[in-house]
Parts: structure tokens; C-alpha cells; sequence
């Protein structure tokens, strides 16, 4: 299978997604012009700070070219992961309901954080153990939803590091197939690096490509 | 610009009575106003080192491992495999002092550039951070919250792991903070860049932001003379910081050198088109033209002397032969970067600079770069220190565990975690050891991939450490200087790296005055001899001197940030204690004193009194059984004795792996003592620890020293997670 990653300009882990997806298929970068998804099996959109994240986080990258090919490709049913500055960008984007705030302290926050995982049975978490060591990294990772949505993460007790409502880490939209999550999966593929627990996610998805009719 | 009744311009801008007579006699007239702004930059001291250029050239600068001395925007060492790590430490202080946030971002940002200048991408950023003592001292707090908020912004945003530091408080940093920032980079050795501007007729093009009014005189007013209490009408001279700008930037650059599209690159940064233009013509033995009128702007109406000394940021300078120009401008305008043609490289040694074809100021090179007198200091060692002590904090009588616990939580040896929890220090996927694992953060030089190290083969990698101690400097700068570049190695050894080079930024009061022309002398010889000690050249540095408020001269606090290589990362060693039942060691010829340490501080001491004496061959032979030991997994863990002396080190160790230990010291070894960069706790297996000094056992919930104390490793643990987050919240 192939998995397409997207570059915005001020993207920062696009690489590191790329490098992680290449452990469990093939991995290429698309440019955030570009409205061809090259026929990738499925999409993630990284994490960073695209365009620089100066007016809302994600709330220009939505604009992008490429961003219409992604929601059209969601909308049949493709499979799109969206990882901290990507998840930002998928709630801007109306492909998943509710919002990220600043976080409740106000800072950027690094840290490795305990995760339950609360529904495996979606294509990303499918393989998943029961909890997952990930790091986070962000600013604006404080989930906020007023309506009930469909909770796949949530920050293990003690470990929520933003104030985000009910713990939530991670959602699908209702259709199931596209999730977005702050914690950082890529960044946790390498037992060098501390944790081998974000390649579930990985895996996961490969999974459930193997088994599907491809999206056209 | 027009002078005041009080004083000629040429002395608001920073020059001397004598300087402005060379300038006269050298150009043969006055200098208009263009060409007076130009040349107070360049004759800056933060430009020319006037007052120090002549005591660096006492640093060995040479080595096997040397591709790039000193000179170029960054040195660079060779790592093997065709691959160079350029990297570099740089000062902010002054603008930190007046504006924190900004200050610290672009001093980020600055840095970053002077890696991708050379060619090479910014793999890692470290910090050295000091202020006033943040217990009792709210701006301190201020200054501290907001440099590390602009550290992280820079650094998270534009996706460069920012993967260790070090932070000190003391009372001669309240109003002068210290803010170092080191970046380093990694290039394939064909893509390293010179700066020289090479070959008449070739284009000068600027790329990047546009060019605004902002850090208009930052290097001679803000960074070449000493902060007063008026300085907050400074804040405008301080820039702004744009990380977005500068990835764009980064990523077009490093395109545009792979493409092999420039002859050569420059950084702008302090004293902007003046410095960096003039820096490429005089290294490349050639002349420029340069038309202001060409230079995008953020303000329309911009004079020249404003376009040529603008300190905005995230801007570079290339030169280009002409018919590869478009194809630059190709490059820059995929990465939305914009780049305009704005002058060309001649053969006439001479800057001439023109307003849309006017010429508007003519100087040659050599009188730019080269002319500026340089200054013999004229060192004298005060007769008492210079520093008072602070207020005491534990009793000098105080039983062991009470003094342990006041360490653990003092502010500066308290966890860091609530300073580096705002940096990410993962992104890029090379990180192996982060802060607080280890003594110095390791990377793999290969990205963390699918095959990296595939069938056990090793992963080469970097080991990297910034360190500094302005007490100890204090007490005494040859040695204290000295033990610095042994500690930074100490730490190096402890991650089994062996060092490569270092780079360093001298921070320092005002030169003029005799006691700092002192410190500054002293301390460059003790770093000259500790390098030759240990093998370690200087690759490159910086120097910020001035740093003084009108309660005098900062700690003399000489930075050094040292680069190693690993064979294999999968070895790296980590402070923790790992298994229960293995021995502890103790490593090195450890001779342990209280002077200048921060059991003295917290007795309320000055830093004064007299450093151990050290035996060289001994730190050597220290250094590389540590080194090996890991290398060859003998040991469980590394650490090496620093601040706090041999208890702290071991109930950091215990903290880290989470564990406790059963010790008993050696007969009248001081707890607290300190001799830096000398002796190391490891911990192993016996059969690994063969000749060694065995002091204990890991093992247990308590930190058990026979007949001193015995502590709930819980207790310490929470001492030292809360001591500085506490003083900070």
C-alpha cells in the first residue's frame, strides 16, 4: 500500500511521518499545490505549523490546493490521518467535528504521555494494545467539542498534558475513517527513541487497506 | 542624521575621537553619512573583536577532524562517511535583556542561519541560559518564562529538535541575562559553502524577508556597550523573529546548494547588508556594487543608511553566476522566498553603495573589514573577588541529608524539566538520548528509519554538550575556564563519545576595565590549554563582551559547546541506575574542594578561594575508560561528578533509573566537594569494573551513604522534580 503525506510550507514532521509510514509500506511526499494524491491508499496530514500557524492553527492550510483533493478523497470513503498540526487541520477543514484551543497553562508542551486506547475498532487502532506510550508536542492541543463525537483516544489518567475536555487525544469522524489525533504516532516507531508503540497505528491502517476495495 | 549639539554623530555611533581619525586619514576625507553608519557597525566591537581578536588568536584552531576553522558563519568537523556537523554558539544577551521573547527567538533564528550558510541543515539546537536568582527576583522570573516561550517558539516551529541546554541563576545576571543559543548542522562534505564572494561580474542576490526598519543599530548600540537603566527605549533596536519566513528560507537554500546554483552564501545578521556584503567581498578579495533602490522594503521611504544597517531578519545574500540566475530565482519563488538582483561583484576592492543609480557612498574593503584598530587589554588581577555572597540558605552545620536535600532543590540543580518540557526535542527522528537521560544528547547521524542498523550493523552518531560555570570562573578564570572544556568532555565521555571540536562564546564584562580585561585573558588560557590537554580544537565562537549593568560585571562566564562522535548509538550510555545488584564505581583522580562550589553558595560564600589542582593525564586516562566502558557495555550507566559534588551526582543517578543504592565513600572524601570534569560514578556488572574504585550497590528504595544519611530515593525524587518548578510557578 501506499501512504501520501502532505508538505505545506512550515510543515515540520512531514519527513518523520513519511519515515514512519515506510516502515509498514510505501511513503511519498505530496505538495501542498498540487491537487493529485498520485493514487496514495491513504492520506496523512502531518504535524508542524503550516504557513506558520500565525492566525488560528490549520485555519490557512485548509485553503490549500491539495486540502480539496483530501476532503473529496475522504468523502469516498479514503482513509486520512491527521497528526497534531494535521488534526488541527482536518477539524478546520469540517472533515471532523470540534476544535483545538490553546492549551489550558499556555505553553508548548513535549511529553511523553500514557494513552487509552478507548475504541479499536477502527481502521487506525485495530491493532493497537489496550494503551500506547506516544509523545506530545504542541501549543494549541486542547480538544473542545460541544456536541458528543466519537472519542478513539483519550489521555490515560494523570497524563492529560493540555486540559483537553473529557481527556480526549484522538477522533473519528462518523463515517470512521478519517482520524486525527494531537499525540505523535511518528515519533514513536524506534525502541531507540523510547517506544515502538505509535507503529500500531501504522500497522492498523495497513490493515485495513489490505482488506478493502482501494478508493478510487 | 544629524548630531546634536552635544556630541558629533560619529560618537552616538559608538566610535572613538582616534577611531574617527584613521577613518578620515584612511578614506582621504569625511565620510558621509551612508558610509559613517556603515563603518560604526563594522568597527563595532561585536563586528571587528576589537578587544578581543587579539587574546583568541591564542586558541588552537587545528585538527585532524577540522574541514572548517574559524572565519566562516560556522565550523565544521568531519563525522565520517562523507559527512560534515558544522555547529556554532552565539550570544543575545542584550536584546534578551531588553525584549526576552524576541531576544531569545531570533537569536534562535540567527544561529540556524549561520548553519544553513555553510550548507548544512540545522539538526539540533542547544541553549545556555543565566539570570538573577529567580527565588527572590520577579524579573528574573519575566526574563526567563519569556526567553525560554521565544527559544521554543523558533526552535518548534520550524521543526529543529532543541535537545539540551543549561540554566543558571546568579545574582550578577539580574539585570545582564545571558542567552547562548548553539545550533548544529549536518552537510555531505561537497555541499559545505564558503562566504567568499568569487568572480567580477558575478550577481549579488538578496533572498528572504523584506527589509524594514527593525534592529537598526542593534550591534553597536544594544550589543557594544553596557545596559543602563534607560534601555527599555532600546526595545525598537531588538528584531523580530519569524520562524515561517526562515523555514522557507532554510528548505530554499539548502535547494538552491544542492542544485549547485551558488558560488557562494551569507547569512544577515548583525549590522545586515553592511557586514554580510562586505564580509563576502573582503574573504573573497574583490569589490561590490550594491543598489539600495533594488532591496525590497517593508517601509517605502527607507533612507540608505537605514537599507544598509536594517537588522531585519530572515535574510540571505548569495552570489551567483549571471546565467544561473534565473534558475535561483526559480527556486525561490517555488518556496515563496522572494529574491531580487541587488548588485554585483567586481574587481575594484571597493563597496560602493547606490540609491537607483546614485551613488551614495564609496568605502574600500579593506578599510571596512580589515582597518579597525585592535586593542591590547590591559590586564590586572583585582586585589579581592569582585562578587559578594548571597543569602545563606542551609546552615554550614547542617547534617548530611539536610544539605542533600537543599542541593537537590536548589535552583541550579534542580530538574530542568519544566524549561525543556517547551522544547520538542524528537522532531527529524534522530534523537536517541533526550535531556535528563544522559549526560549529553546523542543523535544518529542516519534518520531512525525501517533499515537503520539493519542485522545489528552500527548507527553512527553525534554526541553534543554546552556547559558553563561563571562561579568557578569567578573563583579563578585560567582553571576555572579550564575545567569547563573538562566537563563538556566528561559528559561526551559518559555517552561514550569522543569530541570532535568545540565552539565557544565568551561572555564577559566591559574589556576596558582592567579586572575583566583579567578574567578575559586568564580564562582564554586556560581554555587554550584545556583543548590542547585534551586534544579538542576551537572551530569556531563568539564573543560578547559589556556585559555589565551599574552593578557591575557579570560572572566572567565562557560557554563551550562540544561536539563528539559515537560509533554506535545503540551503546549510548545514560545516567540512570539500571539493575539492581550492580556495583558502583567510582571513576578518576577526584579531589574535591568547596570553593566556588554550590554548597558554598548556598552558604551564602562569594566566589572566591582557589580551584583544585588537576593531574591531565589522569583526567585523560579518566575520559577514556569511561568512553570505553560504554563503548563496550561494561557499564549500566555513566554520570559525571559536577555541581553539587560525588552525593548529588549518585542521587541523580539513583532519580534517573528510578532506583536506590547502598554507598559507602571512601574515607574523608568531602560529599559535597566539587572537581569538575575529573571523576565519574558508573555502574555495572563486577567483571566490568575491574581496577575501578568500587563504592556501592544499586539496589533498594533509600539513598543509604554508611554513616552519613539514608534517604527515601521518593523524597529526593520529589525534591528535585519540584525545586525549580516551584520557584517558577
Amino acid at each position: 500500500m501506499k501512504f501520501g503525506v502532505i508538505r505545506f510550507p512550515g510543515t515540520c514532521d512531514d519527513v518523520d511521518a513519511q519515515l514512519a509510514a515506510a516502515r509498514v509500506g510505501e511513503a511519498e511526499l505530496l505538495w501542498h499545490r498540487d491537487r493529485d494524491l498520485k493514487g496514495v491508499d491513504a492520506v496523512i496530514v502531518p504535524g508542524g505549523f503550516s504557513y506558520g500557524d500565525y492566525l488560528r492553527a490549520g485555519a490557512i492550510a485548509r485553503f490549500a490546493p491539495v486540502m480539496e483533493s483530501v476532503v473529496e478523497f475522504a468523502r469516498e470513503g479514503g482513509l486520512v490521518l491527521g497528526i497534531c498540526n494535521g488534526f488541527q487541520i482536518l477539524c478546520e477543514s469540517g472533515l471532523l467535528p470540534g476544535a483545538l484551543l490553546v492549551n489550558n497553562h499556555l505553553k508548548f508542551v513535549f511529553r511523553q504521555v500514557q494513552l487509552d486506547v478507548v475504541d479499536h475498532n477502527t481502521p487506525f487502532t485495530r491493532t493497537c494494545p489496550p494503551t500506547l506510550s506516544i509523545p506530545v508536542k504542541h501549543t494549541t492541543g486542547r480538544y473542545y467539542a460541544p456536541e458528543p463525537v466519537q472519542v478513539v483516544l483519550r489521555y490515560a489518567p494523570g497524563h492529560n498534558p493540555n486540559g483537553s475536555q473529557d481527556d480526549i487525544a484522538g477522533v473519528v469522524n462518523n463515517a470512521g475513517n478519517v482520524f486525527g489525533l494531537m499525540p505523535h504516532p511518528e515519533h514513536a516507531v524506534d525502541a531507540l527513541t523510547g517506544s515502538t508503540d505509535g507503529l500500531a497505528i501504522f500497522e492498523s491502517i495497513r490493515a485495513a487497506v489490505s482488506e478493502r476495495i482501494p478508493v478510487a | 542624521m544629524s548630531s546634536t549639539d552635544a556630541q558629533p554623530r560619529y560618537r552616538e555611533l559608538g566610535l572613538t575621537d582616534h577611531e574617527y581619525e584613521l577613518i578620515v586619514t584612511g578614506l582621504g576625507r569625511e565620510p558621509g553619512d551612508v558610509e559613517l553608519a556603515m563603518l560604526s557597525l563594522m568597527w563595532s566591537e561585536h563586528c571587528a573583536y576589537k578587544h578581543s581578536k587579539k587574546l583568541l588568536s591564542r586558541l588552537p584552531t587545528t585538527g585532524r577532524h577540522v574541514l572548517v576553522g574559524p572565519g566562516e558563519n560556522a565550523g565544521a568537523v568531519d563525522v565520517g562517511d562523507g559527512m560534515a556537523i558544522a555547529f556554532k554558539v552565539e550570544s543575545h544577551n542584550h536584546p534578551s535583556a531588553v525584549e526576552p521573547f524576541q531576544g531569545a527567538a531570533t537569536g534562535v533564528g540567527g544561529i540556524l542561519r549561520d548553519i544553513f550558510a555553510v550548507g548544512a541543515r540545522p539538526i539540533a539546537v542547544l541553549d545556555s541560559l543565566r539570570f538573577g536568582e529567580v527565588a527572590t527576583s520577579q524579573r528574573s522570573r519575566y526574563l526567563l518564562e519569556h526567553a525560554v516561550a521565544g527559544i521554543g517558539h523558533y526552535g518548534n516551529s520550524i521543526g529543529v529538535p532543541t535537545i539540551g541546554g543549561e540554566i543558571y541563576f546568579e545574582p550578577s545576571y539580574e539585570q545582564n541575562c545571558l542567552i547562548n543559543a548553539m545550533a548544529v548542522g549536518l552537510a555531505p562534505h561537497a555541499r559545505l559553502t564558503s562566504a567568499a564572494a568569487a568572480g567580477p561580474g558575478n550577481l549579488l542576490i538578496l533572498f528572504g524577508a523584506l527589509t524594514g526598519r527593525d534592529g537598526i543599530g542593534g550591534a553597536s548600540v544594544l550589543a557594544s556597550a553596557e545596559l543602563t537603566d534607560a534601555d527599555d527605549s532600546k526595545r525598537p533596536t531588538v528584531q523580530i523573529g519569524d520562524p515561517f519566513a526562515e523555514k522557507k528560507l532554510l528548505e530554499c537554500s539548502l535547494e538552491l546548494l544542492d542544485a549547485g546554483l551558488l558560488a557562494s552564501l551569507q547569512d544577515l545578521g548583525a549590522a545586515g547588508l553592511t557586514s554580510s556584503a562586505s564580509e563576502m567581498a573582503s574573504k573573497g578579495d574583490v569589490g561590490l556594487d550594491l543598489d539600495v533602490g533594488k532591496v525590497p522594503l517593508r517601509e517605502a521611504d527607507m533612507e540608505p543608511f537605514e537599507i544598509m544597517v536594517s537588522e531585519s531578519q530572515e535574510r540571505m545574500l548569495c552570489v551567483v553566476e549571471p546565467h544561473l540566475a534565473d534558475q535561483v530565482l526559480a527556486v525561490c519563488e517555488k518556496w515563496e522566498v522572494t529574491a531580487t538582483v541587488i548588485g554585483k561583484v567586481t574587481d575594484t576592492h571597493s563597496f560602493r553603495v547606490f540609491k537607483n543609480g546614485e551613488l551614495v557612498g564609496e568605502l574600500p574593503v579593506p578599510l571596512l573589514v580589515d582597518d579597525c584598530p585592535l586593542y591590547d587589554l590591559e590586564p590586572e588581577a583585582p586585589a579581592t573577588t569582585l562578587y559578594v555572597g548571597g543569602e545563606q540558605q542551609v546552615a554550614t552545620d547542617a547534617d548530611p541529608a539536610t544539605t542533600l536535600r537543599a542541593l537537590l532543590q536548589s535552583a541550579n540543580i534542580a530538574s530542568r524539566r519544566v524549561v525543556f518540557e517547551q522544547y520538542d526535542p524528537v522532531v527529524q527522528s534522530r534523537t536517541v538520548c533526550r535531556p535528563e537521560q544522559a549526560d549529553a544528547a546523542v543523535l544518529a547521524l542516519p534518520v531512525l528509519a525501517a533499515g537503520t542498523g539493519a542485522g545489528g550493523a552500527p548507527i553512527p552518531g553525534i554526541a553534543v554538550s554546552i556547559d558553563g560555570n561563571g562561579r568557578r570562573v569567578a573563583v579563578d578564570p585560567r582553571a576555572g575556564a579550564a575545567e569547563v572544556v573538562y566537563e563538556c568532555a566528561a559528559n561526551l565521555a559518559c555517552t561514550g563519545a569522543e569530541p570532535l571540536g568545540l565552539t565557544n562564546c565568551l561572555n564577559f564584562g566591559n574589556p576596558e576595565k582592567p579586572h575583566v580585561a583579567w578574567q578575559l585573558s586568564e580564562a582564554i588560557d586556560g581554555l587554550a590549554q584545556a583543548c590542547r590537554d585534551l586534544d579538542v580544537p576551537v572551530v569556531g565562537g563568539n564573543v560578547s563582551l559589556y556585559n555589565e549593568s551599574p552593578d557591575g560585571p557579570i560572572l566572567p562566564t565562557p560557554v563551550i559547546g562540544m561536539v563528539g562522535r559515537l560509533p554506535d548509538v545503540r551503546r549510548a550510555g545514560r545516567i540512570g541506575f539500571a539493575n539492581p545488584g550492580d556495583r558502583i564505581a567510582l571513576v578518576g583522580s577526584f579531589n574535591p574542594s568547596r570553593d566556588g562550589s554550590e554548597l558554598a553558595k548556598l552558604h551564602g560564600s562569594a566566589p572566591a578561594g582557589a580551584l583544585p589542582d588537576k593531574d591531565v593525564s589522569a583526567i585523560r586516562a579518566a575520559h577514556d575508560r569511561v568512553r570505553q566502558g560504554v563503548r563496550d557495555r561494561e557499564f549500566s550507566s555513566a554520570h559525571d561528578i559536577a555541581e553539587g559534588g560525588i552525593l548529588v551526582a549518585i542521587a541523580e543517578c539513583c532519580i534517573a533509573g528510578g532506583v536506590g543504592a547502598i554507598i559507602n565513600l571512601p574515607a574523608g572524601l568531602d560529599p559535597f566537594g566539587e572537581d569538575l570534569g575529573t571523576a565519574f560514578i558508573v555502574s555495572g556488572p563486577t567483571e566490568g569494573l575491574d581496577g575501578l574504585t568500587i563504592i556501592g550497590a544499586v539496589g533498594g528504595r533509600e539513598l543509604n551513604v554508611q554513616g552519613l544519611l539514608n534517604v527515601p530515593l521518593s523524597e529526593l525524587a520529589d525534591l528535585h522534580a519540584a525545586g525549580l518548578s516551584t520557584l517558577l510557578s
